[in-house]
């Protein structure tokens, strides 16, 4: 052990900075030795003080809205929500057998998967530093299993390569990043690496090349059992006789080069996609579920807001029931949350201010489809090993996601057919009715899986600009805009806050949704309670 | 995804578009499902990257307007609506269409990244041509290049 009295432990160092310098300092100096550094969520919200009764009209159901409603009932307001559609939830959707769906247009879709079998259309995974909403998942008994992100043996294809043959993600992995560090091998014994690396640090650096790419003594990355134990085998290691493990053959760099295939290597480092993600056993909507069951009858379903207006003493809300929609209903409040997305809120009559107004026309809404299709046998796993994770392809479908439960089970699956967000092919899967959405889907995905042809049973197809409740999938900030509007658009503006993914750094996800509506609802409750 | 992230990659994907194909033209018989003769898919043209391939003012309308703006351009309506582009007196000045395919408006995406000045000049011209509207004027691509500012 070393000495005590000349190492200054992590800990200790900690409660110094703590009570030499308050905890801001301390957090921050956590942040730089490696800890807390991964949320913004600090726990539960702690809303102390009176509201002295004072009440807020909540506008949507989504998780921004149930969550200000929860935090704020809870806090002594009195709360009540309206939602457009007949569900709470929002974009926290699951489609299963039995459910329908009509999108713009008025083409409805009966999903006829089997009973357990479902697609989220929307959000679908979580990350492990989200930790608002895991927070929520584990206070409202929301269960959790693995979503898996990267699955070593799903495949890579890019249609105009390796004559179209998709390429296992663990072997590019391998042989892209083994002839790597062979050539970065060589250029350091050829010396180029001299004037940048010491000669200390080039033996270590060339020890880290052969282990990371592994090469062989040589510093060779070519077919033999070191590539193989990342790679995989031709012939895999057995039992008894016949039991010796054969090598395979590496794809050359330069098809890896020109295939492009490289580019989705990073996909799996990225920070939002790092393992350990998650998704909730059941479906993502078990979380609008909890939350809707949570807050029972404050929230009014059906409820289409055509006008906000507002005084300096509260809130008037203009509303339609869906079924009656010539019949204008108004309610009051002191207060307003609102967490309408912004592609519906530009388009209504709202009392805030002019640079409100304008952050609220600021941001377009993305396009993203989803295509869930079930099949009559798992053939993923039964005829390729492939359990769970992401296979993808340059073709417009982008990707097909495997179900990341249910594994090893003889029958019926459904798989993510096609994920398009943003970008060219987004908006032509949009402009297609939805059955030829499902039938180019399999068209596409039948060249990385040829048994889609045979196993195919239903589909059903979600294009986000086409969704009656949202218009769009995400707020869609511009760097520019989010540089003069974004301020613009968190402020209190009289009675009026506005919540949601639109309002958060983190557009597009569950847990912007959240921790808006926190931020939103503390803010407000401090104004309440010091006026 | 952030707004640079989407920028660079638009910009990977032109590259790769240059280098290989313009577009991927696809006919393709369709198996929809088990039961029943199978429906032919007719042609139809997929963009390769970010940016759309579409040329024709027809074409650009059915692949990428009429996902929100609907066949026939009818517009829908659900908690917000989409426009109807029939008989729409808006698109009257020209400069009005231009200027709201190449920057978006509201909830409505910005196009100006993803179509050329041609591709913008040509659907302009096919919305103020159908639908009820018959402007005769027809925008040219220099047009939308002065839009752009």
């Amino acid at each position: 052990m070393l000495d005590n009295n000349e190492v200054v432990r992590r800990r200790d160092l900690l409660s110094l900075i703590g009570a030499m310098a308050g905890s801001a300092a301390m957090y921050h100096a956590m942040t730089s030795l490696g800890f807390a550094s991964d949320s913004r969520y600090r726990g539960p919200v702690k809303l102390e003080g009176d509201p002295k009764g004072a009440s807020v009209l909540i506008l949507g159901a989504g998780l921004a809205g149930m969550t200000a409603a929860l935090e704020l009932r809870n806090a002594g307001y009195k709360v009540q929500v309206l939602e457009y559609n007949a569900r709470a939830g929002g974009r926290n959707w699951t489609l299963r057998g039995g459910d329908s769906f009509t999108e713009l247009g008025g083409l409805t879709q009966t999903c006829a998967f089997e009973q357990g079998l479902y697609i989220n259309p929307g959000p679908w995974r979580i990350p492990y530093h989200h930790r608002a909403l895991l927070d929520y998942c584990k206070r409202l008994g929301v269960a959790l299993e693995p979503f898996i992100q990267l699955n070593h043996n799903a495949f890579l294809h890019a249609s105009r390569a390796f004559d179209g043959v998709p390429q296992r993600i663990r072997a590019v992995r391998a042989d892209f990043q083994g002839q790597v560090s062979e050539l970065l091998a060589k250029a350091t014994k050829q010396g180029a690496l001299d004037e940048a690396v010491s000669r200390d640090d080039q033996e270590i650096l060339l020890q880290a090349l052969r282990s990371w790419g592994a090469l062989d003594r040589n510093y060779r990355y070519s077919a033999n059992l070191i590539s193989a134990e990342y790679r995989g085998y031709a012939e895999a290691p057995g039992g008894g006789l016949s039991s010796a493990p054969l090598p395979s053959e590496p794809v050359a760099l330069s098809d890896i080069l020109k295939s492009r295939l490289w580019r989705y290597l990073q996909t799996f480092a990225n920070y939002n996609f790092q393992t350990t993600m998650f998704q909730p056993v059941g479906g993502m909507d078990m979380i609008g579920k909890a939350f809707a069951k949570e807050l029972g009858g404050d929230i009014r379903t059906n409820a289409k807001v055509t006008q906000i207006q507002q005084t300096d003493r509260g809130v008037r809300i203009t509303y339609v029931d869906t079924a009656h929609p010539d019949i204008p209903r108004q309610v009051t409040a002191d207060w307003c949350v609102c967490t309408i997305p912004l592609s519906i809120l530009s388009q209504l009559p709202v009392d805030v201010s002019a640079p409100m107004k304008a952050a609220i026309d600021a941001v377009p809404y993305a396009a993203a489809v989803k295509i869930g299709l079930q099949f009559k046998r798992r053939f993923w796993e039964e005829d390729e090993a492939i359990y769970g994770g992401i296979s993808y392809t340059d073709l417009p479908i982008r990707q097909i996601a495997y179900p990341n439960t249910g594994f090893n089970r003889s029958g019926r699956g459904v798989l993510l057919g096609a994920y398009l967000f943003d970008g060219a092919n987004a908006y032509e899967f949009t402009a297609m009715p939805p059955e030829e959405r499902i039938a180019r889907a399999i068209e596409f995905g039948a060249a990385i899986h040829p048994q889609y042809k045979d196993e195919y049973e239903n589909g059903v197809a979600v294009a986000w600009h086409r969704v009656p409740f949202v218009l769009g999938c995400s707020g869609d900030w511009s760097e520019e805009a989010r540089a003069e509007h974004y301020k613009n658009l968190c402020q209190i503006d009289g009675r009026i806050v506005l919540a949601g993914e639109h309002a958060s750094a983190l557009p597009a996800w569950q847990e912007g949704a959240i921790l808006s509506a926190l931020d939103a609802v503390t803010r407000l409750h401090d104004r309440v309670v010091r006026t | 995804m952030g707004a640079d992230e989407r920028v660079s990659r638009s910009r990977w994907c032109w590259t790769a578009s240059l280098l290989t194909m313009l577009a991927i033209r696809l006919s393709l018989p369709a198996a929809l499902a088990e039961e029943g003769p199978p429906t032919p898919l007719s042609e139809r043209t997929f963009s390769s990257g970010y940016k759309f391939v579409e040329m024709s003012g027809e074409e650009l309308f059915s692949n990428v307007c009429q996902g929100c703006h609907m066949p026939g351009g009818t517009g829908a309506t659900g908690a917000g609506s989409y426009p109807s582009l029939a008989g729409n007196r808006n698109l009257e000045s020209s400069g009005y269409p231009i200027y709201v395919v190449v920057n978006g408006r509201r909830g409505m995406p910005p196009f100006g990244e993803m179509m050329t000045d041609d591709q913008i000049a040509a659907v302009v011209n096919y919305l103020r041509t159908h639908f009820g509207n018959s402007y005769e004027d027809r925008v040219t691509a220099k047009d939308v290049r002065a839009a752009r500012r």
